[in-house]
C-alpha cells in the first residue's frame, strides 16, 4: 500500500517498527504532491524537498544504531498559513504581508520541531482566515478534491483539501468560527477545534483574538488525538493559554461505545434551512449513537438564531483592531510614492487588502465606532454571555451535544461569493462552539447522492476533549465513511 | 440600518483605508444589509446582562522580569519594507516650518 494512503497512526507504526524509512516517506510525499498540487492548489508554500531529505537521511542513519523515535518524527505535516514558520514565508492568504518570513516559529511549531516532523509546506486559506470557501485567497481557491469545481470550505480549506488528497498525512488549521470543522465537513476528513486555552496561541497572526484556536486536521479521530496530545499545553507566551492538566487523549480510545454518556440534540440546529440530505445522515449518525449506548435526549439552546449576527459583530471588531497593525511600516507591502505618512497608511491598506477583508474591517470599526460601540458591540458581547450559558445549563443535563456542522455540503466554485451574508449564514451551527469557546469535532457521517461528504458535529464541556474524542472514535469504527477516498490521482 | 456614502468615507477614514468609488458604492451595499441582519440582536433581552470579556477565567499570569533572548535588531527589521541602520524608515511626519 503507498504510503501517502496511510493514516497517522498507521504511517506512524510502520515508521517506528523500521518498515518505513523517513527518506521513503519523505520521497512519497514530495512525490504525491507533485501529482495531485496542481489540480488541488492546497499549498501556498512546498517546502524545500531537497532540504526535508537531508533532515531524513539524518534520522534514518541516527536511528540505525537505537531505533527510538517520537510520535510526530518523520510524519509530513502541512500548516496552515497564517501560523507563524521560520523556515518558510506566512502569508495568511494575503498581498497585505508581502515576502513576510517571520523571525521566529510559533510555539506549535516549535513543539512539532522538537519531534522532528516533516513541514511539507503552507495550506492556502482565505484572507486572515476571513472566509467560508478560500475564495478570498489573495492567491486563487483552493478545490475540494472529492470534485474539484466545488470549493474545499474555509478559511482552513488549504490544509483540509491537502489531508482529503493525501498530500499530508495530517495538517494543522486553526478556526474562529469553524474555520477547522466546515473544510473538514467538506472534504470528509476530521476537525478538531480545540477548548479556547487548549492550545498556545503564540505564533498564530490574529483575527479574532476572542475566538482563535489552532487545532488537527487528520484522516480519522485516533490521529486527531495524536496530534493533540502534542499541541496542547500553557505557554508562558500565550496569557489566555489555560493552567489545565493535559491527559495522553489517545487513552479516550480505550471505550469504543459511548455508555453512560448524555447526548443532546439541540433541536434549533435542526430548523428551517437545513439540507435534507444534511439532516437524514446526521440523524442516522444519532441513530448509531442510541446503538452504542448513548443516552439520547432533546435539548434546546435558545440563543442559536442570533448566534451568526453576534459573532460577525464580535470577530469583526477585533479583526479591525488586529488588522490595524498593517500600515507598512514594520512587515509587509508599502504602497510606493508617497510623501505623507498617511497616505502611506491608506494606500497600502487599499492595495494589500482584498475586498472580504476591506468590508470586515468596516464593518468592525463601525461597530467600535462612538455612537454605535453600545448598540453594536456592547449588545453583541451581552449575547454572548446570553449564548455561553445556554451551553452552561445544557451540560448540566448532558455530557455532549450532536449536530449538523454545515447547513449544506460543499457548494460550488463561484456560487456565494458575490454575497458576503450567505456566505456567513453558511457559518450557523459552528459559530455557537466558537463563541463560547467550547471544543468541538467535526467527522464524516456520510455522503450526498451527487458523492460530497456530508460532516457531524460533536460538542463537549470545556477541556473535555476526551469525551468528545471518545465519542467521535467509537463512532467512526461502527461506521465506514473514513475508508472511503476520494479518486483524484 | 442604512449606510450612507459619507459614512463610508468617515469609517475608512477611521480604518485608514483608502476606497475608491465602485468600492464606496459596493460597501455601503453590503455593509447596509449585513447591518439590517443583526438588528435581530435587539429582540435579545440584554436588561442586566454582563457583556463576556473572555470565556476562559482570567487571572493575571505574571513572570520573573528576567533578561531573555529575543529577536534581534537586525531580524526585527528585517521585514520592514524600509529601514535604515537598524530602524524602521516612514515618510517625513515633522514639517518644516
Amino acid at each position: 500500500m503507498s504510503l501517502f494512503k496511510l493514516t497517522l497512526k498507521e504511517l506512524q507504526d510502520s515508521f517506528t517498527r523500521g518498515d518505513a524509512s523517513a527518506y521513503e516517506i519523505a520521497r512519497a510525499y514530495f512525490l504525491r504532491v507533485s501529482v495531485v498540487e496542481p489540480k488541488v492548489n492546497a499549498f501556498l508554500t512546498v517546502n524545500d524537498k531537497e532540504a526535508i531529505f537531508v533532515e531524513a537521511k539524518a534520522i534514518d542513519e541516527e536511528l540505525k544504531s537505537w531505533r527510538k523515535t517520537l510520535p510526530l518524527m518523520a510524519m509530513p505535516i502541512a500548516i496552515k498559513d497564517n501560523i507563524c514558520t521560520a523556515d518558510m514565508p506566512t502569508t495568511c492568504g494575503s498581498r497585505i504581508l508581502g515576502e513576510f518570513t517571520p523571525p521566529y516559529d510559533a510555539t506549535v511549531i516549535g513543539k512539532f520541531r522538537e519531534q522532528r516532523f516533516f513541514p511539507i509546506g503552507k495550506t492556502n486559506l482565505d484572507e486572515f482566515g476571513m472566509g467560508s470557501s478560500t475564495e478570498h485567497s489573495a492567491f486563487g481557491p483552493s478545490r475540494n478534491p472529492w470534485k474539484l469545481n466545488y470549493v474545499p470550505g474555509g478559511s482552513s480549506g488549504g490544509s483540509a483539501a491537502a489531508v482529503a488528497a493525501d498530500e499530508c498525512v495530517a495538517a494543522l488549521g486553526t478556526d474562529t468560527g469553524g474555520s477547522i470543522r466546515q473544510p473538514a465537513a467538506f472534504c470528509g476528513v476530521v476537525g478538531l477545534k480545540p477548548t479556547y486555552g487548549r492550545v498556545s496561541r503564540y505564533g498564530l497572526i490574529a483575527f479574532a483574538s476572542s475566538l482563535d484556536q489552532i487545532g488537527p486536521i487528520t484522516k480519522d479521530v485516533f490521529d486527531a488525538g495524536i496530534m493533540l496530545n502534542v499541541l496542547a499545553g500553557q505557554d508562558p507566551m500565550d496569557s489566555t493559554s489555560a493552567d489545565v492538566p493535559v491527559t495522553d487523549f489517545t487513552r479516550a480510545f480505550k471505550k469504543k461505545d459511548v455508555k453512560k454518556l448524555k447526548i443532546g440534540i439541540p433541536k434549533e440546529f435542526f430548523a428551517e434551512g437545513l439540507d435534507s440530505e444534511v439532516e437524514g445522515a446526521v440523524r442516522q449518525a444519532i441513530e448509531e449513537f442510541d446503538q452504542l449506548g448513548g443516552e439520547i435526549k432533546e435539548v434546546s439552546l435558545p440563543n442559536t438564531g442570533v448566534a451568526v449576527a453576534t459573532y460577525y459583530i464580535v470577530a469583526t471588531a477585533e479583526a479591525s483592531s488586529n488588522l490595524a497593525r498593517y500600515d507598512g511600516v514594520k512587515f509587509g507591502h508599502r504602497s510606493k510614492g508617497n510623501q505623507d505618512l498617511l497616505e502611506m497608511y491608506r494606500t497600502t491598506r487599499q492595495e494589500g487588502f482584498g475586498p472580504e477583508v476591506k468590508l470586515r474591517i468596516m464593518l468592525g470599526t463601525y461597530a467600535l465606532s462612538s455612537g454605535y460601540y453600545d448598540a453594536y458591540y456592547a449588545k453583541a458581547q451581552a449575547v454572548r454571555s446570553l449564548i455561553k450559558q445556554d451551553f452552561d445549563q445544557v451540560f448540566e443535563e448532558v455530557d455532549l451535544l450532536v449536530t449538523p456542522v454545515t447547513p449544506t455540503p460543499a457548494f460550488q466554485m463561484g456560487e456565494k461569493i458575490e454575497d458576503p451574508l450567505q456566505m456567513y449564514l453558511s457559518d450557523l451551527y459552528t459559530i455557537s462552539a466558537s463563541l463560547a469557546g467550547i471544543p468541538a469535532i467535526s467527522i464524516p457521517c456520510g455522503f450526498s447522492q451527487n458523492g460530497l461528504p456530508i460532516g457531524l458535529q460533536i460538542m463537549g464541556r470545556p477541556f473535555q476533549e476526551e469525551i468528545v474524542l471518545r465519542a467521535a472514535r467509537a463512532y467512526e469504527l461502527v461506521t465506514n465513511w473514513r475508508k472511503k477516498r476520494p479518486a483524484i490521482r | 440600518m442604512k449606510l450612507s456614502q459619507q459614512d463610508v468615507e468617515y469609517v475608512a477614514d477611521l480604518a485608514r483605508l483608502q476606497v475608491s468609488e465602485t468600492e464606496k458604492e459596493q460597501l455601503s451595499h453590503h455593509l447596509s444589509s449585513i447591518l439590517t441582519y443583526m438588528e435581530e440582536l435587539n429582540q435579545v433581552d440584554t436588561e442586566g446582562v454582563s457583556p463576556m470579556a473572555s470565556v476562559v477565567s482570567q487571572a493575571n499570569v505574571l513572570r520573573e522580569d528576567e533578561v531573555r533572548e529575543s529577536v534581534t535588531q537586525e531580524q526585527a527589521v528585517g521585514n520592514a519594507p524600509a529601514a535604515k541602520d537598524g530602524m524602521f524608515q516612514v515618510p517625513k511626519i515633522i514639517s518644516d516650518r
